[in-house]
């Protein structure tokens, strides 16, 4: 396959950036997308150029780290797949492909597609745990959990973490993240005692952050690489309002 | 000169660890306060020892090259955890657990270690469900586990195929909520690139910060390597583009004696590489062989036909023929070799005919699709994703890949490394798997050593160090190594050559795999040697890093990483070339059975390889540490 890549280059957060065009003649249909990223590089340090910097791990879909915005889509068109999992049999021949990193204030970029998403570490920090030290737990099958609530809990807990949701939403709001960080742990009943703190702290840090509120497109569920739902926002909402509005619990700032 | 000292606790096997528990030396609370401890890695094994550690009141540095801890590779293991908790009432049991773990590693691994790892394996899980951590479940609302190769008990717990996802997950937000605390300190995107010693003992790091280039100096009372492994040595491997050898292999050339280094665990169910571009191998979980049969076609002229056209009659379902007592579910090394075997005889299938089919086919037509799919529905779109094949209707393609890596740094009862005040748990040690490890122990391990065993034992060292201030990051120590640091980058830019990291990277890797790989031999280890040598010496003459070192530069990240594995592969090879024997992962083509399994030889090497760095250019020394077997008898390691 032939391809054209229009790629954002940015030396440092300060400076201003720019895309560079890029013309590459040998791609194997069955290359992933950043294996097609691997080429261009190689293809860059052949001629003497600075290759483009990229975020990637595991390649298999899991640990979060890829995070490439690609013809106006996080991740890509391809449904439920992350950038390292979206192969290049999903292109066509001749195609032009335009490749951004994630547009969104809280996500400065740090260089070409490299963004610092560490407000997600920070939110995380302010709730996201069950509050539990090693070693003092009772045996595993005294807590007994519904099957359909545990099923529910894998579900949001299974969010990797890439900020596919706020690079989607157009007000970059976090709450997919968030949210099913909440639904995970409250719907369990290890997590049920914290769960005004979680609510009212997790909250608190992703305004801080600057992340903007929902207002139910619906693009980060669309969007989410692992089928995150947005009635997880719902529920967090509702999560909160019965922190602040209907608890007598006080959570101090 | 390294001496070995196992330190293993006297006593009855099954009291060590609790005679040891009461005995250790404590550290009283408010001195923990006063001890800094860093942990490099964040994966299982350090996220849970950084947790633990804050949780005690210690203070924290945790280290990781990725822009998240929660990313670390622990991160993609998908198919589960065991743990001897006897819940399915089929006879298991502690010592079961430690029996399967010492077989499995083909008796290469060390008693006391392997039993305290099945001793705390129920805490493991009863220390993650309390945390949220969301495992499978019944409807009557207890636990559920599956079976696993190598074993004849259902004791494996897990999260559909996202186990090491949720259980990294536990460890991370246990980790984060002592941030929030203020015990933990995390700095991401930073990479440890040197050890610093004070009077011998680890006083500290080198850590680059990957965003700035800037090095940095960070001291400690004593430092903890969570790295992981080096499969990565091979180029292909299941592990991620990141994970590398450079953080133990530093500490190795510092006098941390390195063990077992050629013990490699080859999974066998991986998807078979496409081509030449391949960046890394993708690992399809080791339950699939629960309900998946492996097969390729009896006749080598029937390798082109699809799976379809193929009638029963003509496959050859080989692990249930050669294995019948455990069929398809053999331990990992012999189940890679067998599919070797088969591809060897020119029945392998796929377009490079280096694959077996695993078939669901009949599985489906049993339990209906919908269990299949709540069992394995993501490993199946992950399938489908990578290769276009919908694995419901065809057999999935599979190959042996370079996976885990049981050699490692060598460590003690307490996991110190043969220099003082130096850990190393998880992956990047030798301790627990012997010379194969047994699928679902990784994560066992990994948390095992991080929640349960280090934040014990390193009191007993640290209780020592209580009237010791924090050493200065000033003195000549942090000074020296800072500088050899610098100039170690300094030099992979100016070399200014022709060929990419890359380039070297994957011809090491072809060395490595076609000599010291899925089978060995004398002859092939030596001519790998020199070659490995020759790449080394061209890697330093004609390499190409392009840009700067005071900026993000993963070229330059990669670069340093390759360099190690450079030297780590002769060592690997010199250990595969001392082993004259076959054991577990390792397979030496000179000794076998007549029918062709491994044939170990406990008279000349029931012991732990552990070689000292002589220096660049030297030959590295060999220290044998003797394996005693006091409760389990060595015999031969038969799954027919």
């Amino acid at each position: 396959m032939k391809i054209t890549l229009k790629v954002w280059r940015q030396e440092s957060p300060e400076e201003k950036g720019r895309f560079d065009t890029f013309k590459l003649d040998h791609i194997d249909s069955h290359m992933s997308f950043l294996e097609m990223f691997d080429v261009l590089n190689q293809q860059l340090i052949e001629e003497g150029k600075r290759p483009v910097e990229f975020d990637h791990d595991c390649r298999e879909g899991i640990c979060g780290m890829c995070s490439m915005y690609i013809n106006g889509r996080p991740h890509g068109a391809q449904s439920g797949t992350t950038t390292c999992q979206l192969h290049m049999r999903h292109f066509k021949d001749g195609d032009t492909i335009v490749v951004e990193p994630w547009r969104a204030r809280p996500f400065p970029v740090i260089k070409d597609l490299v963004v610092d998403r560490s407000p997600f570490d920070r939110i995380i920090a302010a709730g996201g745990y069950v509050s539990v030290n090693t070693g003092s737990p009772q045996d595993a099958n005294s807590i007994l959990v519904k099957k359909s609530d545990s099923d529910a809990a894998f579900d949001a807990a299974s969010c990797i973490g890439c900020g596919a949701c706020v690079a989607a939403c157009k007000n970059a709001s976090a709450m997919l993240f968030v949210s099913a960080k909440i639904e995970h742990l409250s719907r369990l009943p290890q997590g049920k005692t914290e769960r005004v703190r979680r609510a009212v702290n997790m909250v608190r840090q992703m305004d801080m952050e600057g992340f903007g509120n929902c207002t139910n497109t619906g693009a980060c569920e669309v969007e989410c690489p692992k089928g995150i739902k947005i009635k997880n926002i719902h529920k967090m909402n509702a999560e909160f309002f019965r922190a602040v509005w209907v608890s007598s619990e006080e959570v101090e700032a | 000169m390294i001496k070995l000292d196992a330190k293993i606790p006297e006593g009855p096997l099954a009291t060590k660890w609790t005679d040891y528990r009461s005995k250790v030396k404590l550290v009283s609370p408010n001195n923990k306060r006063k001890l800094e401890i860093i942990v490099v890695g964040t994966g299982l094994a350090g996220a849970s020892a950084a947790a633990t550690f804050g949780e005690l009141g210690y203070q924290v540095k945790a280290f990781c090259f990725q822009d998240s801890p929660r990313r670390a590779h622990s991160i993609a293991a998908q198919g589960g955890i065991n743990a001897a908790k006897n819940y399915q009432n089929d006879g298991d049991s502690v010592y079961r657990l430690f029996y399967d773990t010492i077989k499995g590693g083909d008796y290469r691994s060390r008693e006391a270690n392997v039993y305290r790892l099945a001793e705390v394996s129920v805490n493991i899980i009863d220390q993650s469900v309390a945390q949220g951590v969301p495992f499978a479940r019944e409807y009557g609302g207890l636990l559920d586990n599956r079976s696993f190769g190598g074993v004849q008990v259902k004791r494996t717990f897990y999260a559909r195929g996202q186990t090491g996802q949720q259980l990294l997950l536990g460890a991370y937000q246990a980790m984060e909520r002592q941030v929030a605390r203020g015990n933990v300190k995390e700095f991401t995107r930073h990479e440890m690139l040197d050890i610093v010693l004070i009077d011998g003992k680890a006083r500290g790091i080198i850590a680059r910060n990957l965003i700035t280039g800037e090095i940095e100096r960070h001291a400690a009372h004593a430092v903890v390597l969570a790295t992981g492994g080096y499969g990565n040595v091979f180029y292909l491997s299941t592990n991620a583009m990141g994970s590398n050898v450079t953080a133990i292999w530093k500490a190795h050339k510092r006098g941390a004696a390195f063990a077992n280094p050629s013990f490699t665990q080859i999974h066998p169910t991986c998807i078979p590489q496409m081509g030449e571009y391949q960046s890394k191998l993708t690992l399809m979980s080791e339950s699939l062989r629960n309900d998946g049969r492996v097969w390729v076609p009896k006749r080598a002229e029937d390798v082109k036909k699809k799976p379809a056209e193929i009638a029963e009659e003509d496959r050859d379902y080989y692990l249930e023929r050669m294995y019948p007592a455990f069929g398809n579910l053999v331990p990992r090394d012999v189940a890679a070799r067998a599919a070797k075997k088969v591809c060897d005889e020119g029945r392998g299938v796929g377009p490079t005919g280096r694959a077996v089919y695993l078939d669901f086919k009949d599985a489906i037509q049993r339990l209906g699709r919908h269990v299949i799919e709540e069992r394995y529905g993501n490993l199946f779109e992950m399938y489908e994703k990578i290769t276009g094949d919908n694995p419901y209707d065809t057999p999935m393609m599979i190959y042996p890949a370079v996976h885990y890596t049981m050699g490692g740094l060598w460590v003690d009862y307490e996991l110190m490394t043969t220099i003082p005040g130096l850990y190393a748990t998880g992956e990047c040690n030798f301790s627990d798997h012997g010379a194969n490890r047994l699928g679902a122990s990784a994560l066992m391990q990994g948390l095992a050593d991080g929640y349960f065993v280090i934040p014990m034992t390193i009191g007993n060292y640290l209780s020592n160090d209580i009237r010791t201030p924090l050493p200065a990051i000033s003195s000549a120590e942090f000074e020296e190594t800072e500088k050899e640091v610098k100039e170690r980058l300094g030099k992979l830019l100016s070399i200014n050559g022709k060929r990419s990291v890359d380039d070297f990277h994957r011809e090491l890797g072809k060395i490595m795999w076609e000599y010291c790989g899925m089978s060995r031999t004398a002859e092939g280890l030596l001519k790998a040697r020199g070659m490995v040598q020759e790449l080394r010496e061209e890697f330093w003459k004609d390499l190409r890093v392009p840009g700067k070192a005071d900026e993000l530069n993963s070229e330059l990240e990669k670069a340093g990483r390759v360099a190690d594995f450079m030297e780590l592969a002769e060592l690997m090879i010199v250990d595969a070339y001392n082993r004259n024997e076959s054991c577990g992962g390792h397979f030496r083509e000179e000794y076998k059975t007549p029918d062709g399994e491994a044939l170990r030889d406990d008279e000349n090497y029931a012991y732990v390889a552990a070689w000292e760095y002589a220096g660049p250019g030297k030959d590295p020394i060999l220290h044998k540490e003797e394996l005693n077997f006091e409760v389990v008898t060595p015999s031969t390691r038969s799954y027919k």
